[in-house]
């Protein structure tokens, strides 16, 4: 584990694991440009590490040192040639440049904020053109105050105007799609500022920070390039006993648990519990997978004092089989994969057990007291979103749903009868500007219904959008239960008459509900429109995509070739084309 | 005085990434491959945290080969 090993083994050992780390199969290659305000050749050593054990391989470019503003702005030639995925503007508060003069009054302050961020700006729109994600660092506390405390007070002080700037670049971000703030500060103040800078490394190499330092900004870089390309985990697996509550349930008896404010140890399982219903919130779906009786465990959520309520879970795994299972079925259940499964249990043991059965799913060391489960959480980056999309605020909700949709399912005859019964609705539509966050998502996190399982970063997407060789399609399905959001996306390129197919995704949680059919029809309708007459699909194999193996297949397209791993199919439509959909009752195409 | 040649060697051998690495009080980064200026980065860095010494800013400079390094480093482990 990279992340676990220090700083200093990860020096000296950096190459060979690198080299060790490098053999892995099925490396995603991604281009990072980093624009250098200082040497980060040390941040970029440690990120590689970190992102080579998520099975990304970087490759890099570096700015000459401190030329991140020529290289955005005058001369980018050589960045334009180096095609970059990401684009990281690595900058720290050693690169300001406009501090405010000693006789700054309240009144000239905003001008000075201005002018330093208008170097900035010009920096991003020079990036612009590229269609990279620009990745840019806010600025961390001096390392020295001139004014004491005061320094965050005065118009001249430097504490007052880095905190000015970073609310500055976060207005930016909110205003431009492809810029994404790396909160730097963030980082330097959990490490401790005496702790992240090296005086020493500066004036000898340009490195702004300990090794320390840098490991942690690269911790908190990888996390940020992971949740650009969607790969962040979206469930957290609790335990019961002395996880989510003090005591063991069937032995002291409901009552007698530890949860609510009346000792330290109860609040600490209340903060906790707390801890977790804000990860729902914010889309984080939460299940529970004890060693107890189901009927018993589900008590502990009828205490006065609980915070989470039974409503809250998405799966609730409370039996005596091996966690491991359990934990497998609540993957298939919720239709996630076990790599985006976050497991926090007290026992060692079977975060043991769990580690080596199931090595995908993420089982943080939280140790046995509550207490440091949050931090322990906060450290390992599991949950990192690069922006809230208004599905990340529903999913929970959704899950519910799924679950009323399954036990509706029972009390059918056939599975027809079913799917009539939803009374499903879709809409299907070229790629619209509001929808492209939500694309991108998709695109970045779906590997099961994924027939190519291709990855764009949100600037490709845009473009895509807007290239009419393209036709690219979203669709969103509704059902009598909720509506259950922009679930598919197909991107297709023109050739001579030929549509090929570039991306089929569909998000698990609508698998076998006959959405392929609409997207298939929409897809045709729009082909015969712009006159093509053939379509071709291919289908990708990857670990985790074997569900998709036979959608084409079962669409009515014809195997032409390829070899198993890399299948090539045809659509004729020149002799015709029989819509697909018989379940999906109201269907817009615009 | 050799001993501190002998524990530098398995951190050179880490750093550069070459197992059978034999570094001499004659090496310096003129001698062997890969010391580059962010392998010296490296090892400078690894050397400070393994042994819990710093280098000042003026040591550095002067220093031409390992035997130059191990005579320092002797001056400062004595002096803890």
């Amino acid at each position: 584990m990279i992340a676990n090993a220090g700083a200093v083994v990860l020096l000296r050992k950096q190459k060979g694991l690198r080299r060790e780390l490098q053999n892995r199969p099925d490396l995603l290659s991604i281009r990072i440009a980093f624009l250098c305000g200082s040497t980060v050749n040390e941040v970029a050593a440690f990120l590689e590490l970190l992102l080579l054990e998520q099975g990304i391989q970087p490759v890099f470019y570096f700015s000459d040192y401190n030329k991140y503003f020529e290289e955005a702005v005058l001369d980018t030639a050589r960045l334009v040639e180096f095609k970059p995925d990401i684009i990281f503007v690595y900058t720290s508060s050693a690169n300001i440049q406009g501090w405010p003069l000693l006789d700054t009054s309240e009144s000239d302050l905003n001008a000075y904020v201005v002018a330093e961020s208008m170097r900035f700006a010009a920096i991003w729109s020079g990036l612009q053109p590229l269609g990279a994600v620009v990745v840019q660092n806010n600025f961390e506390l001096p390392a020295q105050r001139l004014l004491g405390n005061y320094d965050a007070v005065s118009p001249t002080g430097r504490v007052r105007f880095i905190n000015l700037l970073n609310t500055e670049f976060a207005r930016a971000a909110a205003a431009r799609t492809n810029l994404l703030i790396h909160d730097l500060n963030g980082v330097a103040a959990s490490v401790g500022l005496k702790a992240f800078h090296d005086a020493g490394r500066w004036f000898s190499y340009k490195m702004l920070t300990t090794p320390e330092g840098s490991l942690e900004v690269a911790k908190s870089a990888a996390a940020m390039v992971l949740a650009i390309y969607g790969r962040t985990r979206k469930c957290l697996v609790l335990d019961l006993d002395n996880t989510l509550w003090g005591g063991v349930i069937g032995d002291d008896g409901p009552e007698q648990i530890k949860i609510g404010r009346e000792t330290a140890e109860a609040e600490a399982f209340t903060a906790f519990q707390e801890y977790c219903l804000q990860l729902r919130s914010r889309g984080i779906l939460l299940a529970v997978c004890s060693k107890n009786s189901e009927e018993i465990a589900r008590q502990g959520f009828e205490h006065p004092d609980s915070v989470l309520l039974l409503d809250h879970f998405s799966c609730f795994k409370a039996n005596w089989e091996p966690k491991h299972e359990n934990i497998k079925a609540i993957a298939s259940e919720l239709n996630i994969g076990l790599d985006s499964i976050v497991f926090v249990d007290d026992n060692p043991a079977e975060r043991e057990i769990i580690s080596a059965q199931l090595p995908a799913v993420a089982v943080p060391d939280v140790g046995s007291d509550v207490s440091s489960f949050i931090r322990v959480l906060e450290d390992g980056r599991y949950f990192e979103p690069v922006r809230l999309s208004r599905e990340d605020l529903k999913r929970a909700e959704q899950y519910q749903e799924n679950a009323q949709r399954a036990a509706f399912q029972g009390r059918f005859q056939n599975y027809d009868e079913y799917l009539e019964s939803l009374e499903m609705s879709a809409e299907v539509a070229a790629f619209k500007p509001v929808y492209l966050d939500r694309i991108t998502q998709l695109i970045g996190k779906t590997n099961q219904f994924n027939l190519t399982t291709r990855r764009y970063t949100r600037a490709q997407v845009e473009a895509i959008a807007a290239d009419p060789s393209c036709i690219s399609l979203y669709g969103k399905l509704t059902d009598k239960f909720g509506d259950n959001g922009l679930i598919s996306v197909i991107i297709g390129r023109k050739e001579n008459g030929i549509l090929h197919i570039d991306l089929w995704i569909m998000s698990c949680r609508v698998l076998k509900r006959g959405m392929e059919t609409v997207m298939l029809d929409a897809l045709v309708a729009e082909c015969q429109s712009q006159g093509i007459r053939e379509i071709r699909g291919y289908y990708i194999q990857t670990e985790r995509n074997g569900l998709a193996a036979g959608h084409y297949a079962a669409l009515g397209f014809k195997r032409s070739g390829g070899d198993d791993q890399h299948q090539v199919f045809r659509l004729d439509l020149s002799q015709g084309y029989q819509p697909r959909n018989k379940y999906i009752k109201e269907y817009v195409h615009e | 005085m050799s001993d501190i040649l002998a524990e530098l060697q398995p951190i050179f051998r880490d750093v550069l990434d070459d197992p059978a690495l034999q570094i001499t009080r004659e090496s310096s980064a003129a001698t062997v491959a890969n010391w580059d200026s962010l392998a010296h980065i490296n090892l400078v860095s690894a050397i400070e945290q393994e042994f819990h010494i710093r280098f000042s800013l003026g040591e550095l400079a002067e220093l031409k080969n390992v035997g130059d390094m191990i005579d320092l480093m002797e001056q400062k482990l004595a002096a803890k």
